[in-house]
């Protein structure tokens, strides 16, 4: 049975690798479909917990997916995930590297480069949406996902001080049974 | 090139790079490593963005293999990923250790509503740095409205998206 998940957690993970367009973000959509949507792996509340907690982490966005390992089927479910996320696009790129040595400078590169831009920013705003949706069941939830984003978006400083100030507020509202 | 400085070089690029690794692969691949130059570093990440999957994950495998062959691209990558995998684990850890604790499930509370905007003022930080135009607005709308809204299969989403793109936005300055 846990040998059924964790073969299933790479595969659907495999799957997702070269879907990922533009950096890990751009799949998050389909992965939150998939992972809550179709197989109830993680219920919409865990999916976004799971993303603010691989944000207070460094290094690349892709290792949320290592975290809805970790949550599925611990140490064994981390592997699974991380190696099924990464393997197909690692392969690609290693193809890629010895054989297009030279292709950074390529004009089509650079096309498919600027193609990906305006898809990349609307898959990271439509995973901005389904985060919201499943992150603000109150109006405390909402104002701070509102104000965030306002802080993201404007202020040049690490959004992890959004993340900490909300967190401390959230901690306040619950001591005075706002929550 | 040894591999253990592969492995060094990227452990400190996953340890250190919060919130985007692209400003710290710069300083650590050419500053201070002096793996590549600063156009063969462009170059390389050039392709690394156009290829699917996490950008530094995909520059750890191509200079990994090309210092030191595919166990080099391995060692290149577990170096990137140690930290910021211990780091995630452990404080997964904590919140399924303290969920019971209400300061700490209000915590994680405010934080995930935060990282919701966080992922909206991502977007609009990235629409602010684009010049704008209906064309690039139209595609990025098509692909929010695909993904979000209708749900459409993602691999058909991105079958008409990516060459429409690749006609419509390829080709701009």
């Amino acid at each position: 049975m846990k040998d059924d998940l964790l073969l299933s957690i790479f595969l659907r993970f495999a799957g997702i690798s070269l879907l990922a367009v533009g950096g890990a973000t751009a799949a998050l959509p389909e992965a939150q479909r998939q992972i809550v949507g179709e197989l109830h792996w993680l219920t919409g509340a865990q999916f976004v917990e799971s993303f603010a907690i691989a944000q207070t982490s460094p290094g690349p966005n892709v290792i949320i997916f290592s975290l809805f390992g970790w949550r599925l089927a611990g140490l064994a479910g981390l592997t699974a995930a991380t190696v099924g996320i990464l393997a197909p696009s690692s392969l690609l790129a290693f193809a890629a590297a010895r054989t297009l040595r030279h292709a950074g400078e390529a004009a089509w590169l650079a096309r498919v480069k600027k193609a990906l831009i305006p898809l990349a920013i609307g898959l990271m705003a439509a995973n901005g949406y389904l985060l919201a949706r499943g992150a603000d069941v109150n109006m405390l939830a909402g104002l701070i996902t509102l104000v965030s984003a306002a802080f993201v978006a404007l202020s040049p400083r690490s959004p992890l001080w959004a993340m900490a100030f909300s967190a401390g507020l959230a901690i306040v509202a619950g001591r005075m049974g706002f929550l | 090139m040894r591999r253990i400085d592969l492995f060094l070089g990227f452990f400190k690029l996953g340890a250190l790079a919060f919130g985007g690794t692209g400003p710290l692969a710069r300083a650590i691949i050419v500053d201070d490593w002096r793996w590549l130059d600063d156009a063969e570093f462009a170059s390389l990440l050039g392709l690394c963005q156009a290829l699917p999957g996490a950008n530094t994950c995909n520059l750890a495998v191509m200079l990994g293999d090309r210092f030191c062959g595919a166990s080099g691209a391995i060692v290149a990558l577990a170096g990137l990923l140690a930290a910021p995998l211990a780091i995630l684990v452990t404080v997964a850890t904590f919140f399924t250790t303290f969920s019971h604790n209400p300061d700490v499930r209000a915590a994680l509370f405010g934080a995930t509503a935060a990282a919701a905007g966080l992922a909206i003022g991502t977007a609009a930080k990235m629409i602010r740095k684009i010049p704008f135009s209906p064309v690039l607005a139209a595609l990025a709308l098509a692909a929010f409205f695909g993904s979000a809204v209708a749900r459409v299969p993602f691999l058909l989403l991105l079958g008409v998206l990516v060459p429409l793109s690749y006609v419509l936005a390829g080709g701009r300055k």
